[in-house]
C-alpha cells in the first residue's frame, strides 16, 4: 500500500514537472520589419525550440579561407574569429541564434527567421580590417610603369585589351573628370575639403598622361588622378587590372613599402565609368583595433560612419597625422579605399568618419558600423555551407508532421485497445504520459526539434508500445501456466525486464553515436530518439505497472484480467 | 482474450537455405545496381547547390530547364518535388575560386527574369562546399562502423560473444540489404537517410535481442534440448510480440510515408523496409549464424556460461557461408 502511494506520488511529481517544463511562457523575440529595423515582441509560447528546417531561417558554416596564405593555428584562429562573429550576429538583433565552433576549423551559425542570405553572409564574411594609410607622394608608381608594361607585353595582355579601350581625349575630358571627381572627395575632422580643391589645380597640370609613360598597355590603362598616388582606370578594365596586379612578377616589380589599393568610388565622364586606384604606404598609421565606437549617420555629404578611437589610439593617430600634414590619407577597409582620401590639414584626434561609397545606403552604413565595432576577423573566413529555408516550407513541414503523428497515434491506440482491451487501455494511458514526458524532456534540455526529429518522434510512438507488448505477452504466458492474476502480472513484468533493458540500451548506444557524428537535423533526431526511449522505459515499466497495482487494489481477488 | 499466433510450433529455421538464397540474390542484385549506377548522394555529400522552387502555376519543365541552362548551369538536375508546382534544381559543385553562393544567386536572377519578379518562390536553398561533403561522407561511415562495434561490445558484455557475433552479423546483413533497397529504389542518400539507416540498425538489433533473450532464458532451463529446438521454440514464443510490435511500428511508418511529405519520404521508405529486413534477419541470419558458431565452438554443456573468450573477429558478411544447422538438429 505504501509502495503504491509512493509510486503514485512519483508519477504525479513527474507529470507536474513535465507540465511545468512545457507551460507556455513569455519569450521575448526580436523581429525584423520589412524596412530592415527591428522591434521586440513578447509572445507566450510553449518552450520548445524549433530547428531551422521547421522555423525557417539560415544555417551557415564558415571556415578559414586559406586561398591567400596558410593559417598556422586554425583552431586558435577560429576561436578568436568566433568572438567577432558572435558580436556581429548579436548586433543584428536576431533572437535565438546559435553560434558555435564545430570541429577544429569551422564556425556554425544558425539564424532563425532571416531570409536575406547575401546580407547575412556579408555580415559574417567581411573581414573588416580597417587601416589608415598615407598615399604615395614620390611618384613611385609612375617609375615602375615601364616595367609593368614590359611584363604585360610578355604576358600578351596588349592584344586582349588594346582594341577595347579608347582613351578619352586628354585635355577636354580630364577637365570634366576632375570636376566630377572633386565633388566626391570627402573629409575627416581636422581635414578640410577646400585644401583638396586647391590641390586640384596643381594636379590638373600633369594628369593628362603619366610622366614616364612608355605607351605600353598598362600606362594607357592608367590615368593620373588629382593628387600624387591617385590614379584612374576605365571600369571595364577592372578585372584585367586586378588579375594583372596579382601576378607575382608584377608584385615583385612594385615599389618597396608601397601597395596598390582599389577605391570604392567611381566617376562617369563621357558616358564612361572610371574607377580609382591608389598607391599607399604599406604600413598603416593606425588600424581598426584602436576603434572603440562606430555609428552610421546621414550627412549632407552622404552616408557616413562616424568612429571614435581609444585614448591611446587617439594619441597615436594625432602623432602620426602631425607628421603627415598636407598628405592624403586613405581609409582602407578590407583592402578597398573607402571614398576618396582626404588631405590632412592638421593633426587629428580621436574622432573621424568614413564615407560610404557612392550608391551605398544607410543599411550598408549600419552594417559597417556594426562590423567595425565588433572588430576585424583575425583570419579571412569563407562560406563552406549555406542552408536557407523559407518560413512557409517550415510551417508546411510542421503541419504534415502533425497530421502524420496524429494518425500514427490513432492507429497505435486502435491496435492496442483492439488487441489488449483493458490492459491496452492502461498502455494507452501510459502512452499519453510517454508523449508528455518526451516533450518535457526535450523542452528542459533545450533540445531543438527538427523535421527528422519529429519523424523520429512519430516513429517512437510506434516503438514505445513494444515494451508494453513484451510485458503483456509475458503476463499472458504466465496466466496460461495457471498463475493467479497478481502473480502473473508480477512475473510478467519481472521476466520482460531483461529483454526491454537490453534492447533499449543498444538503441540508445546507436543514437548516441548518431548524436556524436551527426549535424543539425540529425543531431535533433538522435536527441528525440534518446528522450523517447528513456520516456518509454519509464512509462512501460513503472507507470503501467502502477496502473496495474492500482487496479488490483481496487478489485481485490480479481480472477480474470482483460489482456 | 483476442490471440493471434498463440502456441505455434512452426519450424522457422528449417527453410533457412531458401531464405538465405533469396536475401543473397536481393543483396547481390542491389549491390550490382549500386556498382552500375553509383550511390545517389544528396548534395550534403557531393557538394553543390540545391534550390527548391515553388510556382503559383505549374511551369513548363522544358522552360525551367532552358532557364537554368541559360544561367550557365547546363546539366543541372531538375526534378518535380511532390507536386507539379514544386521543383528542385540541383547544380553541380562550383569551382574553388568563386564564392559558394554565386550559383544560387545566378540561377535565382535568371528564374526571376524568365518567370517574373515574385515567381517562383525559392523556399529552400542548400549550398555545400565540396570539402564539407567529403567530411560528412567520412563521418557517416564512421558513425555506422562505430555503432556496429559499440553494439557488439554491449552484447558481448550482456550475453556472450556467440550471441554478439550472430546479432552483429544479422545487423550487417540489414545494412547491406537496406543499401540494396536504396540502390534499387534510387533513393537519395542524405544525412536523414543515414539516420534512418542507423535507426534500422537499432530496430533490427532490438528484434534480435528479444529473441536471443528468450533463447538465453530457455537455455537456463534444466531440460537439455538441442540449440536448434531452443531457437525455434524461442522464435515461436516471441511470435505474438513480434507481430504486434511490427504492426504498430509499420502503422506509424506508413503514416509518415503517406502524410509527412516529400522531405521525409526517403526516411520513411527506409524505415518501412528496415522493419521487414530486421524481422527477417533476426530469424534467418542471426539464428543460423548462432547455430553455426555453436557447432564450431561448442559451449560447455551444463555450465551455463561458457568461459568467455575474446570476441572472434567478425567475418565479412557472407550469409550463404553459414553451415547447415542440420547437424545440430539431429544431435
Amino acid at each position: 500500500m505504501s509502495n503504491l502511494k509512493w509510486r503514485l506520488v512519483t508519477i504525479g511529481v513527474l507529470v507536474l514537472l513535465s507540465v511545468y517544463a512545457l507551460f507556455p511562457r513569455d519569450v521575448k523575440t526580436r523581429q525584423r520589419r520589412p524596412d530592415g529595423t527591428f522591434f521586440d515582441t513578447v509572445t507566450r509560447r510553449v518552450p520548445l525550440r524549433k530547428g531551422l528546417d521547421l522555423s525557417g531561417g539560415m544555417h551557415l558554416a564558415l571556415e578559414v579561407d586559406e586561398s591567400k596564405g596558410v593559417v598556422a593555428n586554425k583552431s586558435e584562429a577560429i576561436d578568436r574569429a568566433l568572438k567577432v562573429v558572435r558580436t556581429r550576429i548579436e548586433g543584428m538583433g536576431v533572437s535565438e541564434t546559435v553560434i558555435q565552433k564545430a570541429g577544429n576549423d569551422r564556425i556554425i551559425i544558425d539564424i532563425p527567421g532571416v531570409d536575406d542570405r547575401e546580407r547575412a553572409i556579408r555580415m559574417v564574411q567581411d573581414q573588416a580590417f580597417l587601416a589608415f594609410q598615407i598615399t604615395d607622394k614620390t611618384n613611385a608608381f609612375e617609375k615602375v610603369l615601364p616595367r609593368l608594361d614590359a611584363i604585360a607585353k610578355t604576358r600578351g595582355l596588349g592584344a586582349a585589351t588594346a582594341g577595347a579601350r579608347t582613351a578619352p581625349a586628354p585635355n577636354a575630358s580630364l577637365n570634366g573628370l576632375l570636376t566630377a571627381g572633386g565633388d566626391s572627395s570627402r573629409s575627416a575632422s581636422g581635414i578640410t575639403r577646400d585644401s583638396a580643391k586647391k590641390d586640384m589645380a596643381k594636379a590638373k597640370a600633369d594628369s593628362a598622361t603619366l610622366p614616364g609613360a612608355s605607351g605600353g598597355v598598362i600606362s594607357k590603362m592608367i590615368l593620373a588622378g588629382q593628387f600624387p598616388g591617385e590614379f584612374l582606370f576605365e571600369r571595364n578594365n577592372k578585372d584585367i587590372l586586378k588579375d594583372f596586379l596579382d601576378v607575382p612578377d608584377v608584385q615583385a616589380a612594385m615599389p618597396p613599402g608601397k601597395v596598390v589599393r582599389f577605391g570604392s568610388d567611381s566617376v562617369v565622364i563621357q558616358n564612361k565609368s572610371y574607377g580609382y586606384l591608389y598607391l599607399v604606404d604599406e604600413r598603416p598609421i593606425i588600424t581598426g583595433e584602436s576603434l572603440t565606437d562606430a555609428k552610421p549617420n546621414s550627412t549632407p555629404e552622404g552616408t557616413v560612419v562616424e568612429f571614435t578611437l581609444s585614448n591611446e589610439g587617439g594619441r597615436k593617430f594625432q602623432r602620426e597625422t602631425a607628421k603627415h600634414v598636407k598628405d592624403y590619407m586613405a581609409i582602407v577597409l578590407d583592402n578597398v579605399v573607402m571614398g576618396r582620401p582626404p588631405v590632412i590639414n592638421s593633426a587629428i584626434g580621436t574622432r573621424g568618419q568614413i564615407t560610404m561609397g557612392q550608391g551605398r545606403e544607410l543599411q550598408a552604413a549600419q552594417g559597417l558600423s556594426l562590423v567595425l565595432k565588433a572588430g576585424a576577423l583575425p583570419v579571412p573566413l569563407k562560406v563552406a555551407e549555406v542552408r536557407n529555408i523559407g518560413p512557409s516550407l517550415g510551417q508546411d513541414s510542421i503541419n504534415k508532421a502533425w497530421i502524420a503523428g496524429t494518425i500514427a497515434l490513432a492507429l497505435v491506440v486502435i491496435i492496442m485497445l483492439g488487441y489488449y482491451r483493458f490492459s491496452g487501455m492502461l498502455a494507452v494511458a501510459g502512452l499519453a504520459l510517454y508523449v508528455l514526458y518526451t516533450l518535457a524532456t526535450l523542452a528542459s534540455f533545450d533540445a531543438v526539434l527538427t523535421l527528422p526529429g519529429l519523424a523520429g518522434f512519430v516513429l517512437s510512438i510506434g516503438i514505445a508500445v513494444d515494451a508494453n507488448v513484451l510485458i503483456f505477452e509475458r503476463i499472458r504466458e504466465e496466466l496460461d501456466r495457471g498463475k493467479t492474476v497478481r502473480t502473473a502480472i508480477d512475473e510478467g513484468f519481472r521476466h520482460a525486464m531483461s529483454a526491454i533493458i537490453d534492447s533499449n540500451v543498444s538503441t540508445i548506444l546507436t543514437a548516441a553515436v548518431l548524436y556524436q557524428y551527426g549535424t543539425g537535423p540529425v543531431k535533433g533526431f538522435a536527441v528525440t530518439l534518446i528522450a523517447g526511449i528513456v520516456a518509454s522505459m519509464v512509462t512501460s515499466i513503472f507507470v503501467v505497472k502502477t496502473f496495474y497495482l492500482l487496479w488490483l487494489n481496487r478489485s481485490r481477488g480479481a480472477q480474470t484480467l482483460s489482456i | 482474450m483476442l490471440r493471434i499466433l498463440h502456441g505455434t510450433k512452426y519450424d522457422f529455421i528449417r527453410p533457412w537455405r531458401i531464405a538465405v538464397a533469396i536475401t543473397a540474390v536481393f543483396i547481390v542484385a542491389g549491390l550490382g545496381f549500386l556498382a552500375v549506377h553509383g550511390i545517389n548522394k544528396s548534395i550534403e555529400f557531393t557538394g553543390g547547390t540545391l534550390m527548391q522552387l515553388e510556382f503559383q502555376q505549374p511551369p513548363n519543365p522544358a522552360d525551367l530547364r532552358a532557364t537554368v541552362d541559360g544561367a550557365g548551369y547546363p546539366g543541372s538536375e531538375i526534378q518535380p518535388f511532390g507536386s507539379p508546382r514544386e521543383f528542385t534544381v540541383r547544380a553541380a559543385g562550383h569551382d574553388a575560386g568563386s564564392s559558394v553562393e554565386k550559383t544560387a544567386r545566378e540561377i535565382e536572377i535568371a528564374l526571376h527574369k524568365r518567370f517574373g519578379a515574385t515567381e517562383p518562390t525559392v523556399v529552400r536553398t542548400e549550398i555545400v562546399g565540396a570539402r564539407v561533403g567529403d567530411e560528412l561522407s567520412r563521418n557517416a561511415l564512421i558513425a555506422i562502423v562505430i555503432s556496429l562495434f559499440v553494439t557488439l561490445l554491449y552484447l558481448a558484455f550482456r550475453f556472450e560473444w556467440r550471441f554478439g557475433v550472430a546479432a552483429v552479423l544479422a545487423t550487417a546483413h540489414d545494412l547491406l540489404s537496406t543499401l540494396a533497397f536504396l540502390a534499387i529504389m534510387r533513393l537519395e542518400v542524405s544525412l536523414t537517410v543515414v539516420a534512418a539507416l542507423l535507426t534500422v540498425i537499432g530496430y533490427s538489433l532490438n528484434d534480435t535481442i528479444i529473441i536471443f533473450d528468450r533463447v538465453r532464458e530457455n537455455l537456463k532451463k534444466a531440460r537439455p534440448e538441442p540449440l536448434y529446438d531452443v531457437l525455434n521454440r524461442s522464435i515461436n514464443e516471441t511470435l505474438p510480440r513480434s507481430v504486434l510490435t511490427h504492426v504498430t511500428v509499420a502503422a506509424a511508418t506508413l503514416s509518415l510515408l503517406i502524410f509527412a511529405g516529400e522531405v521525409i519520404r526517403p526516411f520513411s521508405w527506409i524505415m518501412l523496409f528496415g522493419i521487414v529486413t530486421g524481422t527477417f534477419s533476426s530469424v534467418y541470419i542471426a539464428g543460423p549464424t548462432l547455430l553455426w558458431i555453436e557447432r564450431k565452438w561448442p559451449r560447455a554443456r551444463g555450465n551455463e556460461r561458457a568461459p568467455s573468450r575474446a570476441p572472434a573477429p567478425v567475418a565479412p558478411v557472407k550469409p550463404a557461408a553459414s553451415r547447415p544447422p542440420v547437424a545440430a538438429r539431429t544431435r
